[in-house]
């Protein structure tokens, strides 16, 4: 076997379950908004961006700490995302999935211009809940416990999601309407307020995630920018639209992407979209996507 | 003579730039089984869709129990009790039967129980956890119709509930729907096959060309055969 330390091996793992977190989180709510809307939400990045500014508002101007802020921000996002469907979204319904596309893009950059307009490029530190500090050292590494704590947030979140999607009757009903809307709605069910719903629900898990890494990474314009060119590279993997599917590849991704940079640090940025590459030669619908 | 449950005048609708249907009438009866009858193609699908507010635009006058629904969304006119079993069946692949059979909201008092659906079709009971698509034709088609039957609406559209299936099962639809009917339903059945019809219905329309052209009553079927087979074109 390769001579690598067992520390380092550990260390990028666990990086590695880190942005296996945030891309799960990230393309799970792709993946939701895809599934109903038929609209690649390119909104997304920008959307998870937003998040990681509420909570830091919050906290400057409000008072209010992270814990508050997990919930509000999600909450203010997922309202704001609601809006966007119901006065901009819904208007483009029925026409090519490309309009709703450069909308969410457009979104997307006025919403990144208008904060490095108002903050700069560099961005806030955003200080992490004291209850969440510290770290514990284990034989072989050291593990910080905040990053134990969003790997958790972000399972449980993920596997919520997925269980409401799969157990429920409103999750029935969103399957069912992704597959045949029309039939949904004739046997009368909102069919128009479930998408709003949607939209603002897949909006929100962006949010959220945009709290989680506000303390790790800092509060900045363009953090959703880089991210969710990952983020698409793992929905195309996983396959459009499917939830599980999203959750599996968005944190084996992040490990195997984790593992690269200990045995081949040079393809670590790559990795990613070479599997995309070989994924979309082998199986063009994705790991977990229903073959056309 | 009962009051009209569906009364329509004049319905146009189209899909996209196509004229599908040019002003089509008909009325039904509380408590009665009407066909509508023609050629592939005649619009009697999209009449059914129409009715259900899934075609748009849609012009005209759709009443249900003396209600205008001409402007209402197709979730706001299901809601008044109109339920529609689609000629495709539209049996979800992604839910499993019970989720299925689940899956239409209650809309009204007086729906069918789960236990009677399943006294009206055995077969659906055994199959509750299978994925919907992997039913046999048959049983899709009885889930396709058990389900609006729990909703509570009153007005059942069926659109074509025996194509291709084997004579058997034809008979146990046929069955089935007589029962609805003695139950008080009033149904719409959209039918190719005239020899089921007749076994069931209390009127035939006609439809040629996105119009009704005709209208038969059972009683009278036998004396009108030429007429009707000339206008299936059999």
């Amino acid at each position: 076997m390769l001579a690598v330390p067992i520390q380092a091996l550990f260390g990028q793992l666990l990086i590695g379950l880190i942005n296996g977190s945030f891309y799960a989180l990230l393309s799970l709510g792709l993946a939701i908004i895809f599934g109903l809307l038929n609209v690649v939400n390119f909104a997304h990045g920008a959307l998870y961006m937003l998040g990681a500014f509420v909570a830091w508002f919050l906290a400057e101007k409000a008072g209010v700490g992270y814990w508050g802020a997990l919930i509000l921000a999600p909450l203010a996002v997922g309202l704001f995302g609601a809006v966007i469907e119901r006065l901009l979204l819904r208007r483009l319904a029925g026409l090519d999935p490309l309009y709703g596309l450069l909308l969410t893009f457009g979104i997307a950059l006025i919403l990144q211009g208008l904060f490095s307009n108002w903050f700069g490029s560099s961005g806030m530190p955003y200080e992490m809940p004291s209850a969440l500090q510290g770290g514990r050292a284990l034989p072989f590494m050291f593990l910080p416990n905040y990053r134990l704590w969003v790997i958790a947030v972000s399972l449980v979140v993920c596997l919520g999601t997925w269980a409401i999607t799969e157990r429920t009757r409103l999750g029935s009903w969103l399957r069912a309407a992704t597959e045949n809307a029309a039939l949904v709605s004739a046997f009368g069910i909102n069919v128009p307020r479930m998408i709003t719903i949607t939209y603002g629900l897949g909006v929100a898990l962006a949010a959220l995630a945009g709290v989680l890494a506000a303390p790790i990474y800092r509060v900045s314009p363009l953090m959703g920018a880089d991210l969710i060119i990952v983020v698409f590279a793992v929905v195309v993997i996983g396959g459009m639209g499917s939830i599980l599917g999203s959750i599996i590849t968005g944190f084996s991704l992040g490990i195997l992407e984790g593992l690269t940079k200990v045995f081949y640090p040079e393809a670590s940025n790559t990795v990613i979209f070479v599997v995309m590459a070989i994924v979309l030669l082998v199986r063009p619908a994705g790991l977990f996507g229903k073959q056309a | 003579m009962a009051e009209n449950l569906l009364s329509v005048k004049g319905l146009n609708a189209w899909y996209g730039e196509s004229h599908v249907l040019h002003g089509v009438d008909l009325e039904v009866r509380k408590g009665e089984l009407v066909t509508v009858v023609g050629r592939n193609g005649a619009g009697k699908t999209t009449t059914m869709k129409s009715i259900m507010g899934m075609v748009r635009p849609r012009q005209g006058s759709v009443k249900f129990e003396g209600k205008e629904t001409i402007a209402l969304p197709s979730y706001r006119i299901a809601r008044l009790g109109i339920a529609l079993c689609p000629e495709e069946r539209g049996i979800f692949a992604s839910l499993d039967v019970a989720e299925n059979l689940a899956l239409p909201p209650k809309v009204r008092e007086g729906g069918l129980t789960n236990a009677q659906v399943f006294e009206l079709f055995p077969n659906l009971k055994e199959r509750l956890r299978s994925q919907g698509t992997k039913l046999s034709g048959g049983e899709q088609q009885m889930l396709a119709i058990g389900r609006i039957l729990r909703t509570g609406a009153r007005l059942l559209l069926l659109d074509e509930p025996t194509e291709g299936l084997a004579p058997v099962i034809v008979q146990q639809i046929g069955n089935s729907i007589r029962r609805l009917k003695a139950e008080g339903f009033t149904i719409i059945l959209v039918e190719q096959n005239l020899r089921f019809a007749r076994t069931v219905a209390d009127r035939h329309y006609v439809m040629e060309g996105g119009r009704i052209v005709d209208q038969i009553d059972n009683a009278a079927l036998e004396l009108s055969m030429d007429k009707v087979n000339h206008y299936l074109g059999v």
